[in-house]
């Protein structure tokens, strides 16, 4: 189908689009890479009165590493984040997950922030920025604020910015020296959402196995899951003898999917202990353990 | 009502285009309509099926996930650039003689995506192939011609074969 009219607006400055959220508040949505928008439009579920696009926003493109940590601009493509050397050395975890989002074509213009403001419920990148333990930098009317991932994704499409809010910017700490990592996906074709997916992120750290773990589902619910328990396990026991499998039982007792016609809440839950099995082991591995 | 039109103008296969457009407007439909180049396909308009692929500034899109007014200023190249004259691409020839098409729906699509594929890959693996090919639906080949149509292409252009 075609889209609904709207009005298009295409700021070139940042505090120009801010100011017309506000001008136009919950009638204007702002427009990155269109590729979970467009889609909205043409089906018409989603009929705003006025289209704020970034995409000639040149402030809102970067890719940096300052100090050791990431900085990603909201409107970063998908695919340039993919490509990007400094990316694949300090966060490969990332770059590993982006190449299962979609295919190349919604890559080239899909953004990073688009993907986290939308926050599918089953898509990688919420998932990833969690585990890696980003913080979002949201400008709205009152100035701009941080959020940390483990308050930004709040429920299926859901996120803790403001209508009059724009994500500008992105930024993953440094991960230490000796960091292992894992993304591990279940999809029924190549390019598709998740059924399950999991990102394991292992830090050398002071607890009594010399692990701190991150393990985060998605795909089970209304978004991004820290496995708390899985979690305890490792930082408990390590990677050694069975304790990935444990930690894949005690994610999978921890999740709770529902029947849904891609398949159902049993083999979900399967999928989270095989992939958090995995995935953990994977992790070990690159961590040298 | 006030009028949403916005003057645009787009660079299609060297060409340029423009047109006063309602912002609503896909690019999809800019290029059919508008430019009158209706080599590219529009099969589910929610970028699942690829069949409405270009390029823009060089790089593969979904021209029905974008519209029009922000093509503005870019140079897209459609399925209609590959041909020269009455002689068809080493890509189009490759499909030719492979088989690669039926109905021909998915090609210009599918000839788009390979275009900078083969370019980055000159030699790639079938499984590189497949990869590439996975943002596309055909249903009519069953997609074995279309990985052969591939392989033949990447020999031609890389000089191996006529
Ligand atoms: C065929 C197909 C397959 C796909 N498969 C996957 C997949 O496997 N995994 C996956 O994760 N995604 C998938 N996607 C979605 C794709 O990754 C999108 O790129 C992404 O979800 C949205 O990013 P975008 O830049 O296109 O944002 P848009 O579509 O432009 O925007 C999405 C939403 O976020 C809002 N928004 C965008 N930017 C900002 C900002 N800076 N501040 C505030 N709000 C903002 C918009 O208003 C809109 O509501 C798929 C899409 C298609 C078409
Ligand atoms: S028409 Fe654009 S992807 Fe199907
Ligand atoms: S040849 Fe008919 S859809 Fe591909």
């Amino acid at each position: 189908m075609k889209p609904p009219p709207f009005a298009y607006e295409c700021p070139t400055e940042v505090a120009d689009a801010v100011a017309l959220l506000a001008a136009h508040g919950a009638d204007a949505r702002p427009l990155a890479g269109g590729q979970s928008l467009v889609p909205l439009l043409n089906f018409r579920l989603a009929r705003p009165a006025v289209l704020v696009d970034l995409n000639r926003i040149a402030a809102l493109g970067h890719v940096t590493v300052e100090n050791g940590a990431l900085r990603i601009g909201a409107m970063a493509r998908q695919a340039a984040v993919e490509a990007d050397p400094g990316v694949a050395r300090g966060w490969p975890l990332l770059t590993d997950a982006i190449s299962h989002i979609a295919h190349p074509q919604i890559r080239n213009r899909g953004t990073i922030g688009g993907s986290l403001a939308h926050n599918d419920p089953a898509a990688e990148l919420p998932a990833v920025m969690l585990a890696l333990d980003a913080e979002m930098t949201a400008l709205g009317p009152e100035g701009t604020r941080t959020v940390p991932s483990g308050e930004f994704f709040a429920g299926t499409m859901e996120t803790a910015l403001a209508p009059d809010e724009l994500l500008t910017e992105i930024r993953v700490p440094e991960l230490p020296e000796g960091t292992g990592w894992s993304f591990r996906e279940a999809a029924r074709r190549q390019g598709d959402f998740a059924l399950v997916a999991v990102a394991v992120l292992l830090r050398p750290s002071g607890s009594s196995s010399g692990i701190d773990a991150r393990v985060v589902v998605t795909g089970t619910g209304d978004g991004p899951q820290r496995m708390r328990e899985a979690e305890a396990v490792l930082a408990e026991r390590g990677t050694g003898g069975d304790a990935c499998e444990a930690a894949g039982n005690a994610a999978a007792q921890a999740s709770e999917p529902a029947d849904d016609p891609h398949a159902p809440a049993w083999y979900r839950q399967r999928l989270v202990a095989a992939l958090t099995r995995r995935a953990c082991r994977e992790a070990a591995m690159r961590m040298g353990r | 009502m006030a009028d949403h039109g916005h003057n645009v103008r787009v660079t299609i296969n060297g060409e340029a285009h423009e047109g006063h457009v309602e912002p609503r407007l896909l690019l999809s439909d800019f290029i059919r309509h508008e430019a009158g180049l209706t080599g590219t396909h529009v099969g589910c308009e929610h970028g699942v099926c690829g069949a409405c692929t270009v390029l823009l500034d060089g790089a593969p899109v979904r021209s029905c996930l974008m519209f029009a007014v922000q093509a503005d200023g870019a140079s897209v190249e459609t399925v209609e650039s590959l041909a020269n004259g009455e002689t068809l691409h080493p890509l189009q020839e490759a499909f030719r003689r492979e088989h690669g098409l039926q109905c021909g729906y998915c090609t210009p699509g599918i000839l788009m995506t390979l275009k900078p594929f083969l370019a980055a890959n000159p030699a790639p693996s079938d499984a590189d192939i497949r990869q590439a090919l996975s943002g596309h639906l055909c249903r009519c080949t069953g997609y074995q011609q279309i990985v052969a149509a591939v392989r033949r292409a990447a020999a031609m252009l890389r000089g191996e074969e006529p």
